[in-house]
């Protein structure tokens, strides 16, 4: 009995809810006929798509920073990278990696200056970066009809200035992770293997780093700020380093979502896309102030899983599209509940 | 030394006014540029006046407690759009319509505003970012209600209103006799514009409670929280239930305004009319130079005036300057989130140096 508590309060009630309702949408697809391979494959790509982005919130949140509410300003860097690789016509592997070299001094220089700011508003981080996120977005949805872009594949036909909304990457780098050495099993089951292979890279990647001498006191800053800073650790610097890593994770984590996508969405496109990424490693098992990777794969999976299962099950169900309101309630719910739950230890 | 005061109650001014005075120089560019005549803008500036001041309004109370900007307003707007909803499923017409609506949304709004508080009274310090995401949540209730239970549990008689498939409400709404009831109630015309009397008899009378709350024993007990929990808890004032009290009244008030704007704007778009309205409130509330921790009845017209210029004329000048009037509807998105962002940055900014400043007094202390 004991034990069953303990693994309870280890995972918390909204991470069990949530994956035992999962569980119940796949036990429940094949009795109001949706088809279990099917469901798996577009769970596993959607992993995939959102799993980086998720992967960025780690940095800041392990320094203390907060929820990045910012990550839109790490989603444009990734923008900017993919609309100058396509102007340069670059297509296919150097294509999508010209976008990740394209994107990466953008996303260090917003995420440097982003990082001081985030400095000078210690304890107000959350709120901050919600509106340096939108008046980002915002600010680009000028530039996009400003900057001197000439590929004809992404500037509006007529008037002949200004971006697409949506720019099809049909001819450049579209699905260039997903079928690297993907598996297919029948007709309705596909494993992307590059894009799984480049999420585990990019895990990787950060797991190191957060095993380095920087990492440790990166950790350390998260965790209690005053014993860093009396162990010679610059606080403000580990800050400025975690808000740059996570605007990186958001540059080259859009890009891995686009090319599996297959379009890349301007103006109002990225608003909204941090809300997800933060309800994920939220499901997962993170806090304001603490979370890691396993929570960011766990919470991918599950807020993913749901999202998949919940139109196609639901909708056979009852025959009504319940997957946006279902998507809402479950994803800002959780972040209330989250902002709610853990009182503010690092002051 | 006299010459020192005046450079310090300038630099106090300029501290205390920079948005605002930015505003006024922006305007100043953009309103030769857009070609307006002056008669419609004062049409369009007295119109919005009638429309908006009643929901920045519900933010003051908020702001007085010391939970900073209640972006979680939306939550009275929507109780309000359920009431409009209900309203017209009855056949109600005219004013009488819109007092009813009121009156249905009151209680909703009483229900949500003490669930909000509750929950940001389990997240002080951070009830700004709470209340926001909030506000999407309960957006998210709000249409499920309206999409799938209304028609289905809420019997729905009025099929007008109703979506084809039997249950669930159209995503446009027309008022009909609702339309500016309140602002035509007391027809006056000056100069062929159409002034909204009672529209502004109720604003003034909203002024005269705000001015008269602030001087109650709860206004005081409200400026005690928003000055320091701490205290006020020792003083023996209930800080949560005051905390909550505001809340209440701020979804109450927000609930009313979404009522007028609606009346004001004559349809109702049911999944739409109230995604921007904490944006364009709280930013019109800031602009007028009020901040987090500060803002007066003075603040929300100015504000209102000033923001809602900028948005008239910003698309023409837009259209002017740089060939698009995109553009210029991007600009005024823009202002709206850089304001807000500039205004919490300057405030946590302030607030952060007064706790450093606190901590090295303290640290003096244990010197000795």
């Amino acid at each position: 009995m004991t034990s069953i508590r303990t693994l309870i309060d280890k995972a918390g009630w909204p991470r069990i809810i949530i994956a035992l309702l999962l569980l119940s949408l796949f036990l429940a697809a094949p009795a109001v006929g949706v088809r279990v391979d099917q469901s798996l494959t577009d769970t596993i790509v959607r992993f995939g798509m959102n799993g980086v982005l998720v992967l960025g919130m780690i940095p800041m949140v392990q320094t203390g920073c907060g929820l990045n509410f910012g990550l839109p300003l790490g989603i444009i860097a990734g923008l900017l990278g993919a609309t100058l690789s396509i102007e340069f016509g670059l297509t296919g592997a150097g294509g999508f990696f010209g976008a990740i070299g394209l994107a990466l001094p953008f996303a260090v220089l917003l995420g440097w200056g982003y990082g001081l700011l985030l400095n000078r508003v210690k304890g107000d981080e959350m709120m901050i970066a919600t509106y340096v996120g939108f008046s980002s977005v915002s600010f680009m949805c000028m530039m996009w009809m400003l900057l001197p872009y000439h590929s004809p594949t992404m500037v509006w036909g007529y008037g002949g200035t200004g971006l697409r909304t949506t720019i099809s990457l049909e001819r450049f780098w579209v699905h260039i992770l997903d079928d690297f050495l993907a598996i297919r099993i029948g007709q309705n089951f596909m494993f992307p293997t590059g894009m799984i292979l480049f999420f585990a890279l990019m895990a990787f990647v950060m797991w190191a780093f957060f095993h380095t001498k920087t990492g440790t006191a990166m950790t350390a800053v998260g965790s209690n700020p005053e014993y860093a800073r009396a162990s010679g650790v610059s606080v403000d610097r580990m800050r400025t380093i975690s808000v740059i890593m996570s605007t990186v994770y958001g540059a080259i984590g859009i890009l891995v979502y686009q090319q599996s996508f297959g379009f890349v969405q301007l103006y109002n496109g990225p608003f909204f896309m941090a809300l997800p990424a933060v309800a994920a490693i939220l499901i997962g098992g993170a806090s304001v102030n603490k979370a890691n990777i396993t929570n960011a794969i766990i919470g991918t999976v599950l807020f993913q899983g749901i999202l998949t299962m919940t139109p196609s099950v639901i909708n056979s169900a009852i025959q009504s599209d319940l997957s946006e309101v279902v998507r809402i309630i479950v994803s800002d719910g959780m972040i209330v509940y989250a902002l709610t739950r853990s009182t503010r230890k690092s002051r | 030394m006299t010459r020192k005061t005046f450079r310090q109650s300038l630099s106090r001014f300029w501290v205390g006014n920079a948005v605002p005075v930015m505003f006024v120089v922006l305007i100043a560019f953009a309103i030769p540029l857009s070609r307006f005549s002056a008669n419609y803008l004062v049409g369009e500036v007295i119109t919005r006046l009638g429309r908006d001041s009643f929901l920045v309004f519900s933010l003051l109370i908020p702001i007085m407690a010391g939970m900073g900007l209640n972006f979680g307003m939306v939550l009275g707007a929507m109780a309000g759009q359920i009431g409009i909803i209900l309203v017209t499923n009855w056949g109600m017409t005219g004013v009488g319509g819109l007092f009813v609506a009121m009156a249905v949304g009151t209680p909703l709004a009483i229900l949500l505003g003490w669930a909000a508080g509750i929950v940001m009274n389990h997240a002080k310090g951070r009830e700004m970012v709470t209340s926001l995401i909030l506000g999407y949540f309960i957006n998210g209730v709000y249409q499920l209600v309206v999409l799938y239970i209304m028609g289905k549990i809420i019997p729905i008689s009025n099929s007008a209103i109703v979506l084809s498939r039997g249950y669930g409400i159209r995503n446009a709404i027309d008022l009909k006799t609702m339309r500016q009831s309140l602002d035509r109630l007391i027809p006056l015309k000056i100069d062929g514009i159409q002034i909204p009397v009672a529209t502004f008899v109720v604003i003034a009378l909203l002024c005269l409670f705000i001015w008269w709350f602030g001087k109650t024993k709860l206004g005081h007990d409200m400026r005690a929280v928003g000055q320091d929990m701490k205290v006020a808890e020792e003083a023996g004032i209930k800080v949560e239930r005051t905390r909550i009290i505001a809340i209440i009244i701020s979804t109450v008030l927000a609930c009313y305004g979404q009522i007028i704007f609606l009346q004001n704007i004559g349809t109702l778009n049911t999944y739409n009319s109230h995604d921007q309205t904490a944006t364009f409130a709280v930013a019109a509330l800031l602009i007028g130079g009020a901040s987090v921790a500060r803002a007066s009845i003075p603040n929300v017209f100015i504000g209102v005036i000033l923001f809602h210029t900028m948005f008239v004329v910003s698309p023409t000048a837009g259209k002017q300057l740089m060939g698009s009037a995109m553009i210029g509807e991007y600009f005024r998105v823009f202002v709206s989130y850089g304001v807000i962002a500039l205004s919490i940055v300057l405030y946590a900014w302030k607030r952060v140096k007064e706790r450093e400043q606190s901590r090295s007094s303290l640290r003096g202390d244990q010197d000795l």
